[in-house]
């Protein structure tokens, strides 16, 4: 503590100031804790302010309050949790199918090199696609099924998967592999006790990317072409002039990066404990 | 000190160069002699690193090689713990040159390379392998680190010790399965010098207490004689001086017969430049 540190010079002032440096060192946990806070809010507040003296016209941009209201309705009908349901399913199966493949992907190209020669140029051809363009193609395929948003979201998680996974093995540090073949470790344990570890962090930077554009890649297949979800509940909207429920869809969007960005950043702290970078402090 | 270094003879050293009968702990395994016939390696067929070397090791001896950069002496030492075939020649561990294994022969490195994700303790149990069940192992890795002095490290990650005991900890991890030949190449290199005397310490007292067969390739001329029983020059791929120290242990630090030897040994190195 900092306090410790001040040396009482005798006498009031030094006292005094003590005393002061003290007082507002009491509020700075809770003051630090806040102050992320701060700006959002006063935009918000400042949102609904000039809304509510109709600075801003409302059928373009509803009040906070409106689309909180909005929110409520559609919970109670229960459309909402249908619909952020359906999302999250595509986003999830999406996610493992794609995910899944690139991290197949990845450790077999960092492992073999005749499986990386095989693969690695056709798949950084691929990667030069942006998957977003595949939409007509995709939609002549599979209708406006949920095959096509499965296979959109895929792809899209597909590419920082698996480079991150290659590149996390590519990485390792070869005094390890070194260490462990010297102390007698078979290949099985050498991938579980130094490979698969030392590549985890790479790989989780794959996870956060790939998670990022599993929401995108979600929001514009769904609001293209969808029978349900939250893309389609946004158009639905848009149809009927419901801005605060298109607002609300948008807001629900943000706050799902959000939870997800958060789990992935607990199972870090959980994963990469030993790493002082991901220490939590 | 009045006699010379290298005709001190001091029985405790003297007595270890035959294996003297160890009764104590019967898991232990004892140190093991090393033959070199006609040892040459080259890689791809470029010039040969080793040219031709006959070298005898008995049973317990601390060998130190010392010699510039690229005469061979990592790769001798690699030969030696099997990590690379010779392209002629024969290594032989106890007259045997099928070189049975698993954990007999056992290497510290220049740096630590401990595993970052494993804690202190399970570090020390990698040089166990799979022998045993894991609790087994734990206990036995928990008793080695409290014979490097970490046993309040068990439950550490690698990257809250210190450069020293991280460096301990390898030595632990090497030491754990209780190896009959411990090679280390250039372990101390990148301590401190005050850190690199302790460990010293530490690696002579181990060495007296389990007995193993020790090779220590060194840049370091002073190391090589404050450890060593027998030092070996190496230049360009072979032997070039083969001196046995025998003065008596622990050594002194500034000991003259010692700087005597150093300087010699060091007149030998430089003499060699090409």
């Amino acid at each position: 503590m900092a306090d410790s540190l001040t040396i009482p010079v005798g006498g009031q002032p030094a006292d005094r100031a003590g005393a002061a440096r003290r007082g507002l060192s009491a509020f700075r946990p809770d003051l630090r804790r806040l102050l992320p806070w701060l700006l959002p809010v006063s935009v918000l507040l400042g949102w609904q302010i000039s809304a509510s003296f109709g600075v801003v016209s409302t059928r373009f941009m509803p009040a906070p309050l409106d689309v909180a209201r909005a929110g409520w309705r559609a919970a109670e009908t229960g459309e909402l949790w249908t619909n952020l349901w359906v999302s999250f399913l595509r986003a999830l199966t999406g996610f493992l199918i794609g995910g899944g493949i690139g991290l197949a992907f990845g450790l077999s190209n960092g492992l073999s090199r005749l499986s990386e020669s095989l693969t690695d140029t056709t798949l950084q051809m691929v990667r030069n696609v942006p998957h977003l363009s595949l939409i007509p193609l995709v939609i002549l395929w599979f209708g406006i099924d949920e095959g096509a948003k499965l296979f959109l979201v895929a792809l899209g998680v597909f590419f920082p998967i698996y480079a991150n996974t290659l590149h996390g093995i590519r990485s390792v540090d070869p005094q390890l592999i070194e260490m462990g073949r010297v102390y007698g470790m078979d290949r099985a344990t050498l991938f579980w006790r130094v490979v698969l570890p030392g590549a985890l962090p790479s790989i989780f930077v794959g996870l956060r990317y790939g998670l990022g554009i599993m929401w995108l890649t979600l929001i514009v297949a769904e609001t293209i072409s969808a029978n349900s979800g939250l893309g389609y509940m946004a158009m639905q909207a848009r149809e009927f002039m419901l801005v605060d429920v298109v607002v609300l869809a948008i807001v629900i969007y943000a706050a799902l990066g959000k939870v997800a960005d958060s789990l992935t950043r607990a199972l870090e702290r959980t994963c990469l404990a030993w790493n002082p970078a991901y220490r939590k402090t | 000190m009045t006699a010379s270094a290298l005709s001190f003879r001091e029985p405790a050293v003297a007595d270890r160069t035959p294996a003297a009968p160890e009764t104590a702990q019967p898991a232990a395994r004892r140190g093991v002699a090393v033959t070199l016939r006609r040892l040459a390696k080259s890689f791809d067929g470029g010039e040969p690193v080793l040219r031709g070397l006959d070298l005898h090791i008995p049973v317990g001896q601390f060998v130190a090689i010392v010699g510039r950069s690229g005469c061979g002496k990592s790769t001798l030492l690699r030969l030696i713990l099997g990590l690379e075939a010779p392209s002629e020649g024969v290594v032989a561990l106890n007259g045997d040159d099928r070189q049975p294994d698993g954990g007999t022969r056992r290497i510290m490195f220049q740096e630590p390379r401990l595993l970052p994700w494993a804690r202190v303790l399970d570090n020390v149990a990698v040089g166990l392998g799979r022998d045993g069940s894991r609790a087994r192992r734990r206990e036995r890795a928990a008793t080695v680190l409290g014979e490097v002095g970490l046993a309040a490290k068990a439950g550490n990650w690698p990257a809250t010790l210190s450069g020293g005991q991280r460096q301990r900890v390898a030595l632990a991890r090497a030491l754990v399965s209780r190896p009959a030949l411990l090679a280390l190449d250039e372990p101390l290199g990148a301590l401190d010098a005050l850190t690199r005397i302790e460990m010293q310490a530490m690696i002579e007292r181990l060495w007296q207490d389990q007995r193993f067969t020790a090779i220590l390739v060194t840049h370091d001329v002073s190391e090589a004689v404050a450890l060593a029983d027998r030092i070996l020059v190496m230049e360009d791929g072979g032997i070039s001086l083969d001196v046995t120290v025998d003065a008596p242990r622990p050594r002194r630090r500034g000991d003259p017969d010692l700087a005597a030897l150093e300087g010699r040994i060091l007149d030998q190195l430089l003499d060699a430049r090409p």
